[in-house]
Order: C-alpha cells, then sequence, then structure tokens
C-alpha cells in the first residue's frame, strides 16, 4: 500500500516537471547550433493541396536551412490565405486563384506575383457516370451535370478549388444553387472528396488530392485535360509599405527560392516516387 | 474492418521503431495538455472553492456564466485567441500566434471553467452542519478548507479529470490558433485531421490509438489518486 502510494506520487511528480520543464523552451528542438542568430519567423498562407499532397514538407526545410528562416505554414483555403494577406497577418502567400490573386495584387496588399507551378483540376464521379459526362469539354460537362440534375458536390469553402468551379458554372451561364442536386461541404477537398464517393456524386478536384484518396474513394476520372482546368500557383510576399508588420526579407528570400532553378526541380521530381507520375510541373514566368 | 486492423498494426511499428516525428508530436501533445490541465486545476479549485463557500450579490449571474463556459465550443475559444494574439490584434507584438502557448492558453480557456464549475459544485453540497462543526472544534480557515477538500476529494479529482478529457480531445482551437505546423504545433489531434485529409486513414487510426493510450494511461493515474483510501 505505502509502496504504490510512492509509485504514483513520482510519477506525478515527474509529469508535472516534464510539463513544468518543458515550458520555456518552445525553440529548443529547432534551435540552429552554427549561426549564433535565432532564426526569424515567417508565416506561409498557402493552400491545403500544397500541404497534403507533401510538396511543402520537403520544400521548406531546405529554405530554412539555406536562409536561417523558421517558416510557419499555415494550410487553410485560397479565400482565407488571401484575407490574411489583406490583413496583413501573413507574410507571404502560395495560392491558386488568379482572379481573386490578381484583385489583392491590384489592391497594394500584395507584391512581387510570381508564378511557380501548375497542376490540373479534374472532375470525377462514378464509374457509372448517370449523367453521361465522359471525355466532354468541362463546360459542357457542368450544363449536362445541371440539365440531368446529378448529385454535384462541392467545395462550398471559397477555397481555390471551389472559386474555380463558380467560374466555369458562370461560364456555362448555370446557377448551381438552383439545382436540388447540388451540395455544398464547406471542407477541405480531402472531406469532400470522402462526401463525395458516399453520395455517388461529381466533384470538381485538383489531380494531387484526388491520387492520395482515390484507393478509398471508387471514383473514377471522367473530364481532364480541357485548358480550363489548369490549376495555377503564384507566390507573393504581402506588401510591408501597407502592413508595417511583416517579414519582408523573409518573405522576398521565399518567393525567389520558389521559382530558383534547384527548387523547380525538387516540384518536378516530386510524387513520382509514389504515385508514378508528377503532381506538379513547372510554370514560372 | 481490415483498416482498423491496418491501422493497429501501423501504431505498433510506428511505436516500435520509435518514429522520432510521432515522438515529438507525442511530447508535444503531453506537454500542453498537461499544462493547461495543471493551470486550470491550480486556480481553478481555489476559485471553485471560494466560490462554493461564499456568498454574494451577483453570484447566481457568475456561476451560470462559469456554467455556459463548460460548454464553450473550442473554435469559439480559438477564435478569440487568434482575435486577441494575432499582430494587429492587442497582444500582437508578443508574436505568440502559432505558437504551443497558444495553444495552451486555448486549452485553459476551455478546460478552466470546467475545474472551477465541479470544484464550486462540490463544496455546494457539503453538509451545513459538519461546516459548523468543524468551526466548533476550532478549525482556523486554512485548516478547514484543507479538511473539506479532504471531503471532496473524489469530486474534486473527477473535475480535473473533466478539464483533461476536455483538452486532450480539442482539436478546433489547437487548428486554429496553432496552426499544425510540423516541430512546433502539431498535436495528435490536429495531425489525426490532417491525415484524414490527406487520405492516410491507417496513420489517423493509429494516431487515433497512441492518442487514446496516452488519454487512458492519465486518466487511469488519476482515476487511482481518485479511489485511493485515506490513509489515517
Amino acid at each position: 500500500m505505502k509502496h504504490s502510494r510512492l509509485l504514483l506520487l513520482t510519477i506525478l511528480t515527474a509529469l508535472l516537471l516534464f510539463a513544468a520543464g518543458c515550458q520555456g523552451s518552445p525553440a529548443e528542438s529547432n534551435g540552429n547550433v552554427q549561426s549564433a542568430e535565432e532564426p526569424k519567423d515567417l508565416i506561409l498562407a498557402t493552400t491545403t493541396s500544397t500541404q497534403d499532397s507533401g510538396l511543402l514538407d520537403e520544400l521548406i526545410p531546405i529554405f530554412e536551412e539555406e536562409e536561417n528562416i523558421n517558416v510557419k505554414t499555415i494550410a487553410v483555403g485560397t479565400g482565407q490565405a488571401l484575407e490574411m494577406g489583406t490583413q496583413g497577418e501573413a507574410d507571404v502567400l502560395l495560392v491558386h486563384a488568379p482572379a481573386a490573386e490578381q484583385e489583392i495584387a491590384d489592391s497594394g496588399d500584395a507584391i512581387n506575383r510570381k508564378r511557380v507551378m501548375y497542376n490540373d483540376f479534374i472532375m470525377i464521379g462514378p464509374k457509372e457516370d448517370p449523367a453521361g459526362v465522359s471525355g466532354l469539354p468541362v463546360q459542357e460537362a457542368f450544363v449536362k451535370i445541371s440539365e440531368e440534375n446529378a448529385v454535384f458536390i462541392s467545395r462550398g469553402d471559397d477555397s481555390g478549388t471551389h472559386k474555380k468551379e463558380l467560374g466555369i458554372w458562370e461560364a456555362a451561364g448555370i446557377t448551381p444553387s438552383e439545382n436540388s442536386g447540388y451540395t455544398e461541404t464547406g471542407q477541405g477537398m480531402g472531406d469532400t472528396l470522402q462526401i463525395a464517393a458516399d453520395r455517388g456524386g461529381y466533384v470538381l478536384t485538383d489531380r494531387a488530392t484526388f491520387l492520395a484518396h482515390q484507393d478509398t474513394l471508387g471514383l473514377s476520372i471522367l473530364v481532364e485535360g480541357d485548358e480550363d482546368l489548369l490549376n495555377i500557383y503564384h507566390v507573393m510576399q504581402v506588401n510591408p509599405e501597407k502592413h508595417n508588420k511583416v517579414y519582408a526579407e523573409g518573405a522576398e528570400a521565399f518567393g525567389d527560392f520558389m521559382v530558383s532553378h534547384e527548387t523547380q526541380k525538387v516540384i518536378e521530381e516530386f510524387g513520382k516516387d509514389e504515385y508514378g507520375e508528377a503532381l506538379f510541373f513547372k510554370y514560372t514566368e | 474492418m481490415e483498416l482498423l486492423i491496418e491501422g493497429l498494426k501501423q501504431a505498433f511499428s510506428m511505436l516500435a521503431t520509435g518514429d522520432m516525428q510521432l515522438v515529438e508530436i507525442t511530447l508535444l501533445t503531453l506537454r500542453v495538455s498537461l499544462s493547461a490541465v495543471i493551470f486550470s486545476t491550480i486556480v481553478g479549485i481555489p476559485l471553485g472553492v471560494a466560490l462554493g463557500l461564499s456568498s454574494f450579490r451577483g453570484r447566481r449571474l457568475l456561476l451560470s456564466l462559469i456554467n455556459i463556459g463548460m460548454g464553450l465550443p473550442p473554435v469559439v475559444a480559438g477564435l478569440w485567441i487568434t482575435m486577441l494574439l494575432w499582430r494587429n490584434g492587442p497582444l500582437g507584438s508578443f508574436s505568440l500566434l502559432y505558437s504551443p502557448f497558444a495553444i495552451i492558453l486555448a486549452q485553459i480557456l476551455v478546460s478552466l471553467p470546467i475545474v472551477i464549475g465541479l470544484t464550486s459544485s462540490a463544496f455546494q453540497q457539503i453538509d451545513k452542519k459538519l461546516l459548523l462543526q468543524i468551526k466548533a472544534l476550532g478549525a482556523s480557515k486554512v485548516q478547514m478548507i484543507f479538511l473539506l477538500m479532504k471531503e471532496t476529494k473524489i469530486a474534486i479529482m473527477a473535475a480535473v479529470m473533466a478539464g483533461f478529457g476536455r483538452v486532450i480531445a480539442e482539436v478546433g482551437a489547437a487548428m486554429m490558433v496553432g496552426g499544425n505546423i510540423l516541430g512546433e504545433t502539431r498535436i495528435l489531434t490536429t495531425s489525426i485531421v490532417m491525415e484524414v485529409s490527406k487520405g492516410n486513414f491507417d496513420v489517423a487510426l493509429a494516431l487515433s490509438f497512441i492518442l487514446m493510450g496516452l488519454a487512458f494511461a492519465i486518466t487511469f493515474l488519476l482515476t487511482i489518486l481518485q479511489q485511493r483510501k485515506q490513509i489515517q
């Protein structure tokens, strides 16, 4: 009895000490031994697709090593990432919604916008293809889905993919929310794909996320290769003249890093091991 | 079913190989949750005791506020902390957003009301006659509170466990104020969300088993402490 009590007390004290001891040293694990200078924090607001594909896990450590900068990657929808830029809450943005990007470049919130890479969007759906859209150009496929009132699952979260989808509906002259088969999830790409699989719906997705999920989905690619489906990523830094708290040098260095020759080589090789095909393609200016 | 077994296998192999990333994430989870719960305990119990024993104007209002705080949605806590800590917010100059500290703060915000609320309930239930008797025996205020805490130990430990449960399970706020940054603010719950959205269900399952194992181990310790018989 006495012993077990002692043991218990020891364990609890150890836990307490552990919690208290770690407290003061958050930067301990990434402390840089070679350089005496503490790495500065750079906040990168980006889209879930770059993080979920694993691309950033490859690139960020290289950049951190080169520049002695600590990158804080915040992966959110493109809408939120752009808003973080507009508010001056991020230093640098890596996003994929060209029209919306142009707006914040025009407003002067973001500068130094550079094209980095592209991949493509695809439309996937049930193998049986109830609306018969397989192989059609994307706009016609959307019209067909609307006419058949087929189930279409939309991100509905103001992300780059969602903006792309809305752009196609608009070009086709359709208000999708009028269809009862149109469903908005308000979630990330991965979750939206799972919901589409569950309901047997059509969905517009980036190829990288689809490849990561395809084993569990049972949906197939129905529309691809259309020029309208290009998914272009840009990097841009938040304007330090408008937002005085941003880390401008770090942001500029990150922009340069993304379009550098070495980085582009890493991007082009990325994904070949796991999926047998590249997920992103070089597309610098 | 197959996936479940796959997840279990994965959990064991991740633990057996001592996956450094996993170790780091698990340690951070422990550090953050324990810090939050210890703070909530140290601050919450005295406040709960005071609130349970005293009577003053506005006490009912205060109690209602604490009771609603017990159900404070983590995303609300996360949103508030974000507004407080971000660059253009009141505490922006300390650059605390996207740090473990921010997660601890959010977790305190959701667990402190639980500890205060449940502790004060326990103290309100104490028999008034017992209070009188203790006073009559000439106990000092400190002695009295000490005695009463012994009396309500089971309920107080339950309050701590409920607080711990809230904190270890929390994901919405941790995602928002922490940012799920690898090596800095990625904890087990946010990793699970991320692995699911990556489509790595086996890894997510493996992490869920590790999280539950951790939660069980700590709750078990606290339960032993709670159920231990008083040694005279």
